[in-house]
């Protein structure tokens, strides 16, 4: 990690002073352990400022949303397919935008340490042989790094960047024995009142901050459904409808287009698990159409292209 | 979603296809008759104290 961060901040420096960006977007170190914040760097001297580490899991393309300078920012592959996506949807001109592209070794999962030692954490450090070390008030306990993953890294397929103007390193190993479905399969399996059950017992702890939306960068929206008043789409208490309506709409406004970067589950202050509905909407796409969201800027995603041979057994 | 099978319906129909629109508002209504009121999705009155 130390050689990511050593070139990440080597880069961001040579592009900011031969003035090829205006700016650099990336992560420096948090005020809580495992809480890197995104930041933006505008002079050479301050690239310094820059780490890489398995806390880096906030998904920077959202805040590239629109941007009319320069920018550099580091990538991660999910990242970069997000940038893809934004490059696809007009959102973002790729003469505009640098990428330092990181091949990921997986982000650690915050939720998952936490609940696996008693007391406050005060540092969390990686270390070379894959192990993560975690150390609060009279305790230590040392983890296997492979064991510590968000879920979503650990069923990840596109850790290399699918953009990238500046390389950190060279490409990791992709991941290929994976099966990224298995729980949505047993979704899917699910009798009707199961399925609502599960839903039901799924959603209950939401309490409707919209933090889960704003970590995406699909969700640029001026005004989201959500905060619409006139007409009022849907209500805003915790009236359980309301809450399953805006999480449904909120995974079908990301069909076709989510990366699975785990940005929202990592966002939610009580610890929902959303990403079951946009991986089965992925799961949708890429079985019914072959598509895999961001993977490449010449190709439009399948819900603004039509074919002659799209399927639609299910309108009459 | 907790809807059942049968309660949402898709067609494509263009606005020449009167015969089309009668014929789909039909089944669509007899479909969605014969399974009876809806269970699901549904919003109670707001309870105020
Ligand atoms: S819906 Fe979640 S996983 Fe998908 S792109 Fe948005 S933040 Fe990432
Ligand atoms: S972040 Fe979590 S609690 Fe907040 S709206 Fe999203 S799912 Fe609900």
């Amino acid at each position: 990690m130390r050689e990511y961060t050593d070139k990440i901040r080597q880069i961001a420096r040579r592009l900011l002073e031969e003035g090829k960006v205006d700016r650099v977007i990336g992560f420096k170190k948090g005020s809580m352990p495992m809480m890197n914040e995104p930041c933006v760097i505008r002079r050479p001297q301050d690239a310094d400022q820059l780490i890489w580490d398995g806390n880096c899991g906030i998904n920077l393309a959202n805040y590239l949303t629109g941007a009319k300078d320069k920018v550099g920012v580091v990538a991660k592959g999910c990242d970069s397919r997000n940038i893809v996506t934004h490059i696809i949807e007009n959102k973002l001109d790729r003469d505009n935008v640098v990428v330092i592209g990181v091949p990921c070794q997986a982000m650690i999962d915050k939720r998952k340490i936490a609940a696996a030692v008693d007391g406050e954490i005060s540092e969390v450090t990686e270390t070379d042989d894959g192990k993560v070390v975690v150390r609060g008030n009279g305790f230590e306990k040392t983890f296997d790094r492979a064991e510590t993953l968000q879920d979503n890294c650990a069923i990840c397929v596109h850790r290399n960047p699918v953009i990238c103007d500046e390389p950190v390193a060279d490409p990791v190993p992709e991941q290929t024995d994976v099966d990224r479905y298995a729980d949505i399969r047993a979704i899917d399996a699910m009798s009707d009142a199961e399925r609502k059950a599960f839903f039901d017992d799924m959603f209950a702890e939401c309490i409707r901050c919209y933090a889960c939306r704003n970590a995406c960068p699909l969700c640029y929206c001026p005004t989201c459904f959500v905060d619409e008043s006139r007409p009022q789409w849907v209500g805003k208490g915790q009236d359980e409808n309301d809450i399953r309506t805006f999480h449904f709409l909120r995974a079908y406004h990301c069909a076709g287009r989510c990366t699975d970067c785990g940005a929202c589950e990592r966002a939610c202050p009580v610890g929902i698990k959303m990403r079951v509905l946009t991986r089965k909407l992925e799961k949708d796409c890429k079985e019914l159409y072959g598509w895999e969201a961001g993977m490449s800027v010449d190709q439009r995603p399948p819900l603004d292209a039509y074919k002659p041979n799209d399927p639609d057994a299910f309108i009459k | 979603m907790g809807l059942e099978p049968g309660r949402l319906h898709f067609s494509w129909i263009s606005s020449a296809e009167s015969t089309k629109f009668a014929r789909v508002a039909q089944e669509v209504t007899e479909a969605v008759k014969a399974l009876g009121p809806n269970r699901h999705f549904l919003k109670e009155k707001a309870k105020v104290a």
